[in-house]
């Protein structure tokens, strides 16, 4: 045969069943693993809500909403406003922060680079509690120890520090949700930045764009549906913010509880149902700005 | 005139050294180089966008060799055709004219104008998406002289288009270019492009003019 006297040896040519088999198993398998974890994750939800009307008749639900009774709570009111305006304001400062970062870092070989990377991680690999106790500490320290009072009006405490303004106080909240959302939004910001094209910015600058035009012009249009991805990611991890806001912000009722820390309180107290209920409230919500910035995301692109 | 004198530069691994070439005011360069010998750097560096190690580059009476690439006043066709994939044909062209504070109208008028010329009138109020390389091009040639630039540079602009519609832009490129008066430096690895389109021919090997008028 002509193959004997090419030289080469024979292998194992593919075999129909084989390859029939092979195939079949992949889409089954693949398909079983996706449809698996859908499954769980809706079973999550679903199981929250069970647990509720569990107790009582499923006409409960209509009559004597546990939810509707939680939203009478003052303090539950307290807490979810609260989430809602520091989760927005920590996403927004995210990303004023992780678009610049990013920005700067597309493309760039420097010695370091990898040591500037592992940096930028630390908040995402870093124990939360961890992050929390660090803040704590830095906060004992100059300048946010020095008096800041001759710099604002209207202050009559000489002694005022940002340790005072910030430590168990509502910017407490916000500067530990800003702290873990910005790595996260960081590394949405890198991914979507890599994918854009320089030369677009750079055809910009030979028509007439300095810098700043170029940028706002024809790089943030581009990674503009990044941004919408790098808010959502950034305010859904400041909602589920939980173990530094133990230690660097407190739990105290209508002052620096959220949502998270209320779950946290009602457990602690041997109320699973309030906790149940205040974690529906908070998928609720986040399934809501989830649809809102998905939606809203669409519109931009088909702009 | 475009006039380099022995440009360096180096970059990382790559480098090119003491490249010098002028081109008359009015007249279509063709410079001519096989893929990957730096021509693209090159045309980048005469943009502004990419920095020199040494030498002067000088369009018309002006040493534009440390100015911005928005104050050189070039009209700048990358090899892909790099629109703006965000804005719609007509905004393309229009862009140049929006960041120079041109009226309404007078950008309107510019846009028709271009547009007729490049034949691309049908096409203004389409996305990016879906052209042809041959529409793409014209599109790219029409926002890069949409701000009547002297001076025209053009990277490869013809190895994105089929063999039928390269013909055509050949005619319209030079059409363009002695309508509007730019002077024009073409960089290609097409002998073919270079014979019909230039004035003046360089080599990059060995960057001796070897056809024209000089």
């Amino acid at each position: 045969m002509s193959e004997h006297q090419s030289g080469w040896p024979h292998g194992k040519e593919p075999s129909l069943w084989r390859v029939t088999l092979s195939d079949r198993t992949i889409k089954v398998g693949f398909l079983t693993i996706s449809v698996a974890y859908l499954i769980l994750i809706l079973l999550l939800v679903g199981a929250d809500l069970a647990y509720l009307v569990s107790d009582s008749h499923w006409g409960g639900i209509f009559s004597d909403n546990p939810i509707a009774k939680a939203l009478q709570q003052e303090e539950i009111r307290y807490s979810i406003m609260l989430s809602m305006l520091s989760c927005t304001l920590s996403a927004f400062l995210a990303v004023a922060v992780a678009v610049p970062i990013a920005y700067i870092l597309k493309g760039k070989t420097f010695p370091g680079r990898a040591l500037v990377d592992s940096i930028l991680d630390i908040p995402i690999v870093l124990p939360p509690l961890v992050i929390g106790l660090s803040l704590l500490i830095l906060f004992q320290f100059p300048p946010f120890t020095l008096s800041i009072a001759k710099w604002l009006p209207f202050v009559d405490d000489p002694n005022l520090t940002l340790n005072a303004l910030v430590v168990y106080q509502i910017p407490a909240v916000i500067v530990a949700q800003f702290t873990v959302a910005t790595a996260f939004a960081i590394a949405t910001m890198k991914a979507t930045f890599e994918q854009t094209d320089s030369r677009m910015e750079e055809v910009a600058l030979t028509l007439g764009c300095n810098r700043l035009q170029a940028f706002s012009r024809v790089v943030l249009p581009q990674v503009a549906p990044g941004i919408i991805t790098a808010w959502t990611l950034a305010w859904a991890r400041s909602l589920g913010e939980f173990g530094p806001l133990l230690v660097f912000a407190g739990t105290t009722r209508n002052k620096t509880e959220v949502l998270s820390t209320t779950v946290f309180l009602e457990i602690s107290i041997g109320n699973l149902e309030g906790a149940v209920v205040v974690s529906l409230i908070m998928i609720l919500l986040s399934v809501l700005v989830l649809v809102v910035t998905r939606v809203w995301g669409k519109m931009e692109l088909s702009l | 005139m475009i006039d380099l004198q022995n440009l360096c530069i180096s970059q990382g691994d790559f480098s090119f050294q003491d490249i010098s070439l002028t081109i008359p005011t009015g007249s279509y360069g063709v410079l001519m180089g096989p893929t990957g010998c730096g021509k693209t750097s090159m045309l980048e560096a005469v943009c502004g966008l990419r920095d020199l190690s040494s030498g002067r580059i000088r369009l018309g009476e002006k040493d534009v060799s440390n100015l911005p690439p928005a104050c050189r006043g070039i009209g700048y066709v990358p090899q892909d055709g790099t629109l703006f994939g965000f804005l719609s044909v007509r905004e393309n062209l229009a862009f140049a004219l929006h960041l120079r504070r041109w009226k309404a109208a007078e950008v309107n008028r510019r846009v028709e104008e271009l547009s007729s010329l490049l034949e691309i009138s049908h096409l203004l109020d389409r996305t990016t998406k879906g052209l042809s390389g041959g529409e793409r091009q014209r599109i790219t040639l029409g926002r890069s002289l949409a701000f009547q630039p002297q001076f025209l540079l053009l990277d490869e602009p013809l190895s994105a288009t089929d063999e039928s519609t390269r013909s055509g832009l050949c005619d319209l490129l030079k059409k363009v270019q002695q309508e509007m008066g730019v002077t024009a430096l073409h960089v290609t690895h097409s002998p073919s492009e270079a014979e019909r389109l230039a004035d003046v021919i360089f080599n990059f090997n060995n960057l001796s003019s070897i056809k024209g008028s000089m």
